[in-house]
């Protein structure tokens, strides 16, 4: 079983898409459930933490894999 | 969470200085925010339906230049027939190979976030603009229009 139940490959977008891609992906998915957010933007990681204190949506993890950004997003 | 108020002016018609409008605005409806961009003078160009923004490398000694031309070629050449042009293509190129979003996605993006488009009326008059050359989502107004939105916002910015 995994972690997450949707996923959102970010990869290769710049600032401001991966958080709007994320924010349009959270918006199509029920309270409660994990959005997980893979990108290459170094800039992501602080964003995705503003973003998660601004909206609510609870930033679960965060990390490197392979040499991505990896997030995994609660959604409020 | 109580929606805050973001109200942008947005006052210039280049390719570069066109991305902080639609930057902030797009983001800032992503955060919850209530968004407005109000267009004015030179920023009225970011309202047409086919952008054909150019980027000029003349008089603006901050915007760096391949090979360090901007610190070796003359001033004065960077006038010279076609630069603009070239210049252009260069900064596009450059952005869509870093995955920078191209102008038309993220003022589609505003509008698909409901951030609201105002065009100052009396510099599409003043300019003999064509509304019909302007995207569908745009309002009229002017400098009261302005701060009837700006007076209430908890963020507002001239760019």
């Amino acid at each position: 079983m995994s972690d997450f139940d949707q996923e959102l490959d970010a990869s290769g977008l710049n600032c401001p898409l991966p958080i709007l891609r994320a924010k349009k992906a959270l918006g199509s998915m029920s309270s409660g459930q994990v959005l997980r957010i893979v990108a290459t933007d170094p800039g992501s990681v602080k964003d995705f933490e503003a973003f998660a204190s601004q909206t609510g949506n609870e930033l679960l993890d965060s990390g490197e894999e392979s040499g991505k950004f990896v997030f995994r997003m609660k959604k409020a | 969470m109580s929606e805050k108020k973001l109200a942008i002016i947005a006052t210039k018609g280049t390719l570069d200085w066109a991305y902080p409008p639609f930057i902030l605005a797009s983001t800032a409806a992503a955060l919850g925010y209530e968004t407005q961009i109000f267009f004015t003078f030179y920023g009225l160009q970011l309202l047409k339906k086919r952008l054909t923004l150019k980027v000029s490398p003349l008089g603006n000694p901050g915007m760096p230049m391949p090979m360090g031309m901007d610190t070796w070629f003359p001033v004065l050449g960077t006038a010279l027939p076609g630069m603009e042009s070239v210049m252009t293509m260069m900064m596009k190129k450059k952005m869509a190979d870093k995955g920078v979003a191209s102008l038309d996605d993220l003022r589609e993006l505003c509008l698909e976030a409901e951030v609201k488009f105002v065009a100052c009326q009396m510099t599409v008059d003043l300019f003999d603009m064509d509304p019909s050359a302007f995207i569908q989502d745009v309002e009229y107004g002017g400098a009261a229009t302005f701060f009837e939105f700006a007076g209430e916002s908890d963020i507002c910015l001239y760019i």
